[in-house]
């Protein structure tokens, strides 16, 4: 008689006995020992059907691909740039896949990439022996510039991101910043350092209550407080494509940002939004010079 | 550091509310908690905002150095143990954790804080040691003023141990307490662009151009003083360094006391 | 059976007291105490490995590295490598290593670095606890923790968990034998003694020792419960 001697969603520890008997069958995370299946890392306990695996909820961040990963250039190749995402092992951008540019032979690569810079990137492939390509090409890719960085672990990336990306949407409607949100864990924000301030508090309380249910109406009152009322009630800033839920492509893009600057100029930001039904412009971010000037 | 990340912590100290929400002449929250070192005559842990050190002291017996005979001996030590950080290295002392000693031991020693002399048990033969050793547990910035503030804090509830035929006894302290004449409290001031910031987190000490820290005794005093940091000061600015770092020293020097 | 000089009985551990989570740049990190001991431990990993020809292309590597901080011994401890600190960075490595699983991260190494911030015997033990504790925050791949605690013989009777005191009664050193054991098996991954016992004192020190890891255990897998269930209501 097989039996489960944990409850779902409970925390589990290395060691530690979920379930005796044959009939469950052990997955991420856990092993069985003779007619026992035991947890072999620290995580979240998932049953489905005879399934037993667990979700993790700490440790460095696994790359896997198509992940949209926030990395830091640590070195310049010859053809290409070795970068930083946080996991056990460092990233390389292809020098077909740093930039649309044609690039000159011999040409000075540091023009796309210097060393220190921060780029959203999407992993492209992983191999067996942990060599990992990334990629700076496409649409929410390439170098951030302004902005700040804030670290959160990779596991609580799901909540920060929110079902469908509404944590983080809400987290940009309420304050007008950018946000790009890597799933290894960085997140940039970008706007004035009074709205920064109030996202740095949201993730971090989202940080703190991550497995906890209510999460999004604590965050709206956190906001309410800091911002006022109206904050919650700004218009939607268009998408420009959702993905699944919970691990939702990059969305960074303000569209509003991304328009010529002299029709708004002299104006407040919060009225520059577009109507919601305006279709998004297709720029990349390293066309919006806007960075950190005041 | 990032240029542009650096930028970005330069404007928002421009603008005056910093990355963490403080203003740039504020210090965050330091609380204290001393004497739990158990093995230890004196200690204090501090915590500021994600910094939090360790103190401890040792009072040991031993001999006098040879040209100051009836002097006790002061040591001030930090160890920047690879624990706290993974930017702190396994090995011999970096030069970070040397620099960060010595202005440490400059203040207190040249504070004349500590008076060597009530230190003396028998001229040449046997004196009290003072030995500090500061160890970060987590290094989120500022680590000088924090590791002198709580070496301070240490210092002040340290007592010391029994002595038997010129011999420590370990473990059993009487109830006399190690003196402190005067609080000599350290605060460092950055510049980061053109603006004068104190108590920095780590982002903040990476955008740094320039530092100084200015030891100060008390309304009127300076004990101690050591630029830092690639970029020079201009006389304007280390005025208002110097005024920032009597006015905020005054405000740690009521928390030492008060312990 | 007499009572010990703080009162335990024979099978009694000191006063313990774990949390997960103490320093907040590591991946992972804990904090141990038992009695007047305690260690902090930060697990950095896995991370790449320099120098190059020390990497391992077919598995991940564990280095443990254990330090006594200056005031947490009586006589006042020289900070710096010594013979003794290195030794047992190894004793500790290999009482980790058989329940660490690093193959997924071939190349790479985990670093565990161990302070100890006050130390009254047992400072090897309370070391490991801490080191596990902290391998299991850092969500490293791990089939059991490892509890750890010391067996001394005083008076002709075996105790568990010396401390201070009690390893200095005899004349020489009290015999001491500390233990480290995967629970889930029984095995036992450390194993040091000094001192004279009789062979089969030595076979008892290894079955008395159990309750007392199986105390520590709970007291380790709770900090690391208490840990993630932070702000929930209770």
């Amino acid at each position: 008689m097989s039996k489960l001697l944990v409850n779902e969603r409970a925390i589990v520890v290395p060691g530690e006995l979920i379930a005796e008997g044959m009939d469950f069958l052990p997955s991420t995370g856990t092993y069985r020992a003779n007619d026992h299946i035991i947890a072999n890392r620290l995580g979240l306990l998932q049953v489905s059907g005879k399934v037993v695996k667990t979700v993790p909820l700490s440790g460095v961040y696994q790359p896997k691909k198509n992940d949209v990963v926030i990395g830091k250039v640590i070195d310049v190749l010859i053809s290409g740039w070795r970068v930083d995402i946080g996991g056990a092992y460092s990233a390389v951008i292809g020098l077909k896949d740093g930039t649309f540019d044609f690039v000159a032979r011999g040409a000075d690569l540091t023009k796309y990439f210097c060393i220190d810079d921060y780029a959203a990137v999407k992993i492209t492939n992983v191999t067996s022996q942990n060599l990992i390509d990334i990629s700076a090409k496409g649409q929410g890719l390439g170098k951030l510039t302004g902005g700040r960085l804030i670290t959160v672990n990779s596991a609580k990336v799901p909540r920060v991101i929110g079902k469908s990306g509404s944590m983080v949407s809400l987290l940009k409607r309420a304050t007008g910043c950018r946000i790009v949100v890597g799933q290894n864990g960085l997140i940039w924000i970008n706007g004035t350092p009074e709205e920064e301030y109030v996202v740095v508090g949201a993730i971090r309380m989202i940080e703190k209550y991550a497995h906890i249910s209510g999460l999004t109406n604590r965050v709206e009152t956190y906001l309410k407080e800091k911002l006022g009322e109206e904050a919650l009630n700004r218009p939607e800033v268009p998408e420009e494509q959702v993905g699944e839920s919970e691990r939702p492509p990059m969305r960074e893009r303000r569209p509003d940002r991304d328009r010529p600057r002299s029709r708004f100029e002299g104006r407040d930001r919060r009225e520059r939004r577009p109507p919601r039904d305006r279709p998004p412009m297709q720029a990349s971010e390293e066309k919006t010079p806007q960075g950190s000037e005041e | 550091m990032n240029s542009n990340v650096k930028t970005h912590v330069a404007n928002a100290i421009k603008k005056g509310f910093r990355l963490d929400g403080r203003k740039n002449d504020e210090f965050r929250k330091i609380s204290f908690e001393v004497g739990s070192i158990f093995t230890a005559e004196g200690s204090a842990k501090i915590i500021a905002g994600e910094s939090e050190l360790l103190v401890g002291v040792k009072l040991t017996a031993g001999t006098p150095f040879p040209d100051t005979p009836d002097d006790g001996v002061l040591m001030v030590n930090c160890e920047l143990r690879p624990l706290a950080s993974p930017h702190f290295e396994e090995g011999p002392p970096s030069i970070d954790s040397i620099e960060t000693s010595r202005v440490i031991d400059r203040g207190i020693r040249e504070s004349g804080s500590l008076d060597t002399k009530s230190l003396c048990i028998k001229k040449g033969e046997l004196v009290w040691m003072v030995q500090v050793d500061i160890v970060p547990l987590n290094a989120d910035g500022n680590l000088i003023d924090l590791g002198a503030i709580a070496s301070l804090a240490a210092l002040r509830v340290t007592r010391f141990p029994k002595l038997e035929n010129g011999k420590v006894v370990f473990g059993e302290l009487t109830d006399e307490k190690l003196k402190l004449s005067e609080f000599p409290i350290p605060v460092t001031v950055h510049k980061i662009g053109n603006n004068l910031i104190v108590d920095p987190t780590e982002a903040e000490e990476q955008a740094s151009d320039a530092r100084i820290t200015i030891t100060t005794l008390d309304d009127k005093r300076v004990c101690a003083m050591q630029k830092g940091g690639d970029q020079p000061f201009s006389e304007e600015e280390l005025k208002k360094a110097l005024d920032l770092a009597f006015s905020k020293a005054k405000d740690l020097r009521a928390q030492i006391a008060a312990l | 059976m007499t009572k010990r000089h703080d009162g335990r009985s024979n099978l009694d551990v000191r006063k313990l007291q774990a949390k997960a989570g103490v320093i907040k740049k590591a991946d992972g990190s804990a904090y141990f105490k038992i009695g007047n001991t305690a260690a902090y431990a930060a697990v950095y990993g896995p991370r790449e490995l320099h120098p190059k020809f020390m990497q391992n292309p077919r598995t991940g590597i564990l280095r443990c590295s254990y330090n006594m901080l200056p005031f947490s011994t009586t006589e006042r401890n020289r900070p710096g490598p010594s013979r003794r600190s290195k030794e047992l960075s190894l004793v500790t490595q290999k009482a980790l290593l058989p329940v660490v699983d690093l193959s997924e991260y071939p190349n790479a190494v985990v670093d565990v670095f161990i302070e100890l911030s006050e130390t009254d015997a047992g400072s090897r033990c309370a070391g490991i606890c801490a080191a596990a504790i902290a391998l299991a925050d850092a969500g490293i791949t791990m089939k059991d923790l490892v509890p750890a605690v010391s067996v001394g013989l005083i008076n002709n009777e075996l105790v568990v968990d010396l401390d201070g005191e009690e390893e200095h009664m005899n004349e020489n050193e009290t015999p001491d034998v500390p233990i480290a054991m995967i629970p889930s098996t029984g095995e036992y991954t450390l194993l040091q003694m000094d001192g004279i016992m009789t062979k089969d004192q030595v076979l008892e020190a290894l079955t008395l020792v159990k309750p007392a890891l199986q105390e520590i255990l709970k007291v380790q897998k709770q900090a690391l419960k208490d840990r993630f269930s932070e702000g929930e209501q209770k």
